[in-house]
């Protein structure tokens, strides 16, 4: 119960804002979050819209896609194509580089995100 | 005790080889070289490619650097005037004077020259080094009709060079009643023949020469049969004479109808001197190929570091292009009945005919000739070579296997280890097999640990196959498949795609894929799907690369480049003060591209539709300098404006940009178009390019820029605008079929087998039978181009993705920042 009264949910968008199978980027305040809509799995996502590897504010510009047997979630950076999970955050692409997740909730067709 | 001498007379490649063996199995020698060419030992098989874009350094076969790397020293320019076998010492022109105690003579051979009346008129050449192809280049600037004395190999080759450099009637004059007569028979020189009048050779055979006419230069050649013949230029290429003066000089035993005689040592009647390569008789034969020569460097290197190795004749068979036709000839290639039995098959067609020779039992293969199609020649050789025993449908290696059964056994992995799969470097099937087990992948790693296809590079086909048996048979073999999501190479995929209509990505996946898809798959699909259906793109804009989903250029820090078309580079007043206005309004940088158009940097995706809607009010389409597509076509100034200009190159740039604009392709496409020679478009170092002649334009293809800069290759001359395009239809549309992702034209026809005469094959004698449906293909993309920027700024519903914010859409990325520089901004960041 505690964990759930630590994070804060926030409206971010609609869900008509993001495309399928595509990201969009949210501000929320000086932060840029990128929402992810796993349309093919019924999934949603979030991180930080900025790619670690060159600083480029783009990963919601990124295309998402999977990975490996497990079918891990992912997106790849439309600057140099590194890609990162969106469950961990993990760089995939075997550099070391990790970006921030955030957890979704779809509710009446608004998309909310959770920050700690 | 100093290290023995050794001097090598003759820096050919025979005598290069013998060098670069001896330094690899030893460093007790001395090695001195002397060379009569003023050049480093260079590639003379590949000779007439000087003509077609090959430099002599490209011909090179090592650098100035490596005799002195290797501690061999180099006499360019100074021939050997005289060897004293007493002393041991040889005395060169420049009054250099060696003692050696190993004397190796690889001189080679010159072109014989028969003696007619009038062979000395100005206008007459050889055809064997660089320095005569020099002679030919600057005469052939000013000759119209050439001729080439000698219907063999090399006067082939010699004719091949004058049609590349532009001498527009060539004849082929051959004593003998048909063509290659030491290669091929009656029936396949017919077929060479009609091929090769295609090319717009003239052959005359049965013609002996009586005379060269003309005052102190060539004008005609008149016949024995009393016709004559009016030409501008003559290359006589009537067979090679040993070059054995000097051993002749020096009292080594020579035969009198040329050629220093050698033992199965190589050794001359003087113990301490050898003589390898052309000028060596060896049983009464002179072998005049390079791999016999490479094997007769290799026993002498053998003998002089203490080995045993002997040359008991060599295997003549030889597979070679000639101006696009394949031509082979194996084994006993004209032994007739009743010695043996023989399978004939013709196709005057299609140009191809194919003969084998078999025992009178039916198990063994003796020898054959192929015309036309050679494919089966590496194999077809192996056969002979290794006494493999025949099918008992033989007539099934020449024709393949028609219903039934496919033939087993003939595959390359049933050869036997020994079997010499490389005979100009000998290397065998183990070693190719061993190194693949070793860990050497793709044909470069292998090209590097074993040296195999190095030389003519003929084995190569059959070097790739063994690399795929032998993955395979370690169940390592990888197909070329575009990711994990799909199984299939991008080929397979878009027919597989085409046939069951799939017009979307994840009907695409569901049914040929799994899993989810990834940012290698999703382009790839896309660029199929556009190749095929040519929809807009926007439509599914999360399959596109970033550039495309955004039709636009990102650049460092996020912000986008616009490229409006300009075709050929042509652009009026009017135009060029809208970009300005544009590129002020929305604070763009500007730059002039490469491709002649005007890029316009540091836009925030925010604008990009209302920079688009003010470009396309002003007529400006789309460039897709974003898409994996058409770029530019170059064009130089042209007839309209330069006094050199044969062609108007800007109306055909033009024509062509437009027809092709918007195509997707496996990756970026450039075109040129220029008006003259001088080639002012830098065509052929485009995807494709065309130069104008007297007579039309000549057509360059996979030529390519960037890293590794290519020039492109000739696939067609003298072709009218017409014929041009069309070509230019098939050519772009086979590509868009057939080449793997990301994979520019130069790449593909790298590893197209058969290269650019398959490619010429296939575009202009239509082989695959599949022009009708290429050009129907690129037309149905032509006829539903559609300008893609125009579709979004029409269209609220696309316009609404051009934002950063999706929940606060007005506001851009503030993390964009610029600073000025030269009047202009850059980004910050």
């Amino acid at each position: 119960m505690e964990t759930i009264l630590d994070i804060e949910w926030i409206l971010a968008c609609h869900v008509d804002d993001v495309p399928a199978n595509g990201g969009a980027c949210i501000k929320h305040g000086n932060e840029q979050i990128a929402i992810y809509n796993f349309a093919r799995r019924g999934e949603w996502y979030a991180t930080q819209n900025l790619c670690p590897h060159k600083q480029q504010m783009a990963l919601s510009r990124g295309m998402i896609g999977s990975e490996g047997d497990s079918c891990e979630p992912k997106v790849a950076c439309p600057f140099h194509k590194k890609t990162f999970s969106l469950l961990s955050g993990e760089c995939l692409s075997g550099d070391e580089l990790q970006i921030k997740t955030y957890p979704v909730q779809v509710i009446d067709g608004k998309v909310y995100i959770g920050i700690v | 005790m100093s290290q023995p001498t050794i001097v090598v007379v003759g820096n050919g490649m025979v005598g290069y080889k013998f060098c670069e063996k001896l330094i690899s199995r030893s460093n007790q020698f001395n090695i001195i070289v002397f060379g009569e060419e003023p050049r480093i030992a260079y590639d003379r098989v590949h000779l007439s490619e000087y003509f077609n874009g090959k430099s002599a350094n490209d011909l090179s076969l090592s650098t100035s650097s490596w005799y002195a790397d290797n501690g061999i020293s180099l006499h360019l320019d100074d021939p050997i005037q005289e060897i004293n076998c007493i002393d041991k010492t040889v005395h060169s022109l420049k009054g250099a004077v060696i003692k050696y105690d190993y004397l190796v003579l690889a001189t080679g051979s010159s072109p014989f020259v028969p003696n007619i009346e009038g062979v000395e008129k100005k206008g007459v050449f050889v055809y064997r080094t660089i320095d005569d192809l020099d002679l030919i280049r600057e005469y052939a600037a000013n000759a119209t009709v050439g001729a080439v004395m000698g219907g063999g190999l090399l006067g082939l080759e010699a004719a091949k060079a004058l049609i590349d450099l532009g001498i527009k009637e060539t004849h082929v004059i051959e004593f003998a009643p048909r063509l290659m007569p030491r290669q091929i028979d009656s029936a396949g020189s017919a077929i060479l023949q009609s091929k090769l009048k295609q090319f717009g050779l003239s052959i005359h055979l049965n013609k002996s020469t009586s005379e060269i006419a003309g005052d102190d230069k060539i004008e005609l050649l008149k016949f024995n049969d009393d016709t004559s013949l009016a030409v501008d230029m003559l290359v006589i290429s009537a067979g090679i004479r040993p070059r054995d003066e000097l051993a002749k000089l020096a009292g080594l035993q020579t035969s009198s109808r040329g050629g220093i005689i050698v033992n199965e040592k190589m050794q001359t009647s003087d113990e301490h001197i050898f003589a390898i390569g052309e000028c060596a008789l060896y049983n009464s034969m002179i072998y005049g190929l390079v791999a016999p020569g490479y094997e007769m460097a290799d026993i002498v290197v053998t003998y002089l570091t203490g080995g045993d190795k002997s040359f008991y004749g060599y295997d003549m068979s030889t597979k070679l292009k000639l101006i696009g036709v394949d031509v082979a000839s194996f084994g006993d290639a004209f032994i007739t009945e009743p010695d043996c039995r023989t399978i004939v098959f013709e196709d005057t067609h299609k140009g191809i005919y194919k003969r084998i020779n078999i025992s009178n039992d039916g198990k063994y293969l003796l020898g054959g000739i192929l015309v036309g199609e050679a494919e089966a020649y590496n194999i077809l050789l192996q056969t002979v070579n290794n006494r493999i025993l025949l099918p008992p449908n033989p007539e099934d290696l020449i024709l393949g296997a028609r219903g039934g059964e496919a033939t087993e056994g003939a595959g390359v992995m049933s050869l036997p280890d020994d079997a010499l799969i490389c005979s100009c470097e000998a290397v065998s099937k183990l070693d190719i097999c061993s190194a693949v087990n070793d860990g050497a992948k793709g044909i470069d790693e292998i090209k590097k640990c074993t040296k195999a296809g190095t030389g003519c590079g003929g084995c190569v086909p059959l070097v790739k196959d063994l690399i795929a048996g032998t993955l395979k048979a370690n169940g390592q073999y990888v197909k070329n498949v575009i990711c994990e999501h799909f199984d299939y190479s991008r080929q397979e995929l878009f027919d597989m795609v085409k046939i069951n209509k799939l017009k979307n990505y994840d009907l695409v996946l569901d049914h040929f894929g799994h899993g989810d898809g990834c940012e290698v798959c999703k382009p790839v699909v896309a660029s199929i799907l556009s190749s095929l259906w040519n929809d807009v793109i926007v439509k599914q804009d999360t399959i596109q690369d970033s550039n495309d989903r955004y039709l636009a250029n990102i650049q460092k820090g996020g912000t986008y480049s616009v490229v409006p078309r300009i075709p050929g580079g042509e652009i009026t007043p009017d135009k060029l003060i809208v970009i300005g206005q544009v590129a002020k309004k929305y604070g763009l940088y500007t730059k002039i591209t490469g491709g002649q158009r005007i890029d316009m940097f540091g836009a925030h995706v925010n604008d990009l539709p209302n920079i688009w809607e003010e470009l396309i009010e002003a007529g400006f389409e789309s460039g897709h300098a974003y898409g994996k597509s058409l770029r530019t076509v170059k064009s130089c100034v042209g007839s309209t404006w330069c006094r050199y200009g044969l062609h108007d190159s800007v109306s055909f740039a033009i024509e062509i940009e437009e027809r092709y604009k918007g195509v997707r392709s496996p990756h970026k496409l450039k075109g040129g178009v220029s008006g003259c020679v001088r080639e002012c478009a830098e065509a052929q170092a485009k995807d494709f390019g065309i130069i104008a002649t007297e007579k039309g334009w000549n057509l360059y293809v996979c030529g390519n820029g960037g890293s590794k800069p290519q020039h492109a290759q000739l696939l067609a001359t003298d072709i009218d605008s017409a014929t041009c395009i069309k070509y230019l239809d098939r050519f772009l549309m086979f590509y868009i079929k057939t080449a793997d992702p990301l994979t520019r034209t130069a790449t593909w026809l790298n590893k197209m087998d058969g290269g650019i005469a398959y490619l010429k094959n296939v575009i202009t004698n239509n082989s695959l039978d599949i022009n009708d449906q290429l050009e129907e293909e690129m037309q149905h993309l032509v006829n539903t181009y559609h300008c893609e920027w125009k579709e979004v700024v029409e269209n609220d519903e696309l316009r609404k993705r051009f934002v950063h914010f999706v929940n606060a859409p007005g506001e851009k990325d503030p993390a964009i920042k610029f600073e000025p520089m030269r009047e202009q901004i850059k980004a910050k960041w």
